[in-house]
């Protein structure tokens, strides 16, 4: 592979990466709904997932598992890094019980006010 | 007005991300080699060939380098999924009270009850096989926990008892923490292994590891269907909260 294909996907890469972290943080910032804060804060997630295991990625890489294929067939190629995807585990599985919390908090607001747009809540105004 | 102000600022923050990871680079190998210092990812990568016997480098490196890490991630996994269920805890709860806006066809039925054992068995799979093949016991239990979604939606009244779910949730995190501990035992630290690795690509390889991740699927899989339970049981339109 010649160098102006890695730079073009670095490009694409980390774009996309940052694009998908921005829509999260859009949705954060702006939507009124408490259902949507909380899809937007799952996105923020995905996106710097995306990002870290991106990040790990090394040229002719292969998957970091010494199979018996990989030794057969790859042995020369290098490993991608596989600290960065132990890392991202974690970080989903931390983001399954923030989205987890979050979610049964906008079940119990819906209980008192039945509503979840925020604009409705007059007991956040002060 | 709001709006723009925040495209403006997320447009701010992307550019000098942006920024830093471009200048980075994808896919480049930066770090300078020499005999003395190694990068840790070539550290780990030898560890695992060479002592742990295990072939997913993954998981070697949740496991067992970073595994007392994994262990307060399952703490934090417990965690939310205690406090969710003391959010939404209700003093009346009636079996099959279900908040469905239209029961699921016969079709869906039909075919849950056929899919429901494969699902089971392949999230078994996944996390037995952790430490030989992409997967683990986190994977692996959020498969299971599918098969029990999709129980919980096909038949309105399918029950999971929550005595069996913290028994069996209870049990492997004794069971993680006890294998940590009995590393001490053998004049170790916590999590050392203490068991023959064996040959590397066999089932039975790797020591405390697949133990240990099979101790993690499990508790998964307990907590992510209790989680799943939890939220299928709550009603929306309900006076009394």
């Amino acid at each position: 592979m010649d160098n102006t294909y890695y730079d073009l996907l670095t490009y694409v890469v980390y774009g996309s990466a940052i694009l998908v972290m921005l829509i999260g943080l859009y949705a954060v910032l702006v939507k009124k709904s408490l259902l949507k804060i909380v899809i937007g804060l799952s996105i923020v997630d995905s996106g710097l997932n995306l990002l870290i295991v991106s990040l790990g990625y090394l040229k002719n890489g292969t998957a970091p598992i010494f199979s018996k294929g990989f030794f057969e067939l790859a042995a020369d190629k290098p490993m991608v890094d596989p600290l960065l995807q132990a890392l991202v585990l974690t970080a989903i599985v931390i983001g399954f019980g923030v989205t987890a919390v979050a979610l049964s908090l906008v079940i119990r607001l819906w209980r008192h006010h039945h509503t979840l747009y925020i604009d409705e809540i007059k007991n956040l105004k002060w | 007005m709001k709006k723009v102000l925040v495209i403006l600022l997320l447009a701010v923050v992307g550019f000098y991300l942006a920024d830093v990871f471009i200048g980075i680079g994808f896919g480049n190998d930066h770090f300078v080699k020499s005999d003395e210092i190694k990068p840790v990812k070539d550290i780990y990568l030898q560890q695992t060939v060479e002592n742990l016997k295990v072939s997913n480098a993954v998981t070697s490196i949740v496991v067992n380098f970073r595994g007392f890490d994994t262990l307060g991630e399952v703490t934090v996994l417990f965690l939310s999924v205690t406090a969710l269920g003391s959010i939404l805890y209700r003093k009346r709860h009636h079996a099959g009270d279900r908040s469905v806006l239209f029961s699921a066809s016969s079709i869906v039925t039909a075919g849950s009850k056929l899919l429901f054992p494969p699902i089971l068995l392949l999230g078994a799979y996944v996390f037995i096989h952790g430490h030989l093949s992409p997967g683990g016991g986190f994977q692996g239990g959020v498969i299971i926990a599918t098969g029990f979604l999709l129980m919980l939606l096909a038949y309105e009244n399918y029950t999971v008892s929550h005595n069996a779910l913290s028994i069996v949730e209870s049990f492997a995190g004794i069971t993680f923490a006890v294998i940590g501990l009995m590393g001490f035992m053998n004049g170790g630290t916590f999590l050392q292994n203490f068991l023959p690795v064996g040959t590397l690509n066999d089932l039975f390889s790797g020591g405390i590891i697949p133990i240990i991740y099979i101790a993690v699927g499990f508790k998964v899989a307990a907590e992510l269907t209790g989680v799943i339970y939890t939220v299928l049981n709550e009603k929306g339109d309900q006076k009394n909260g």
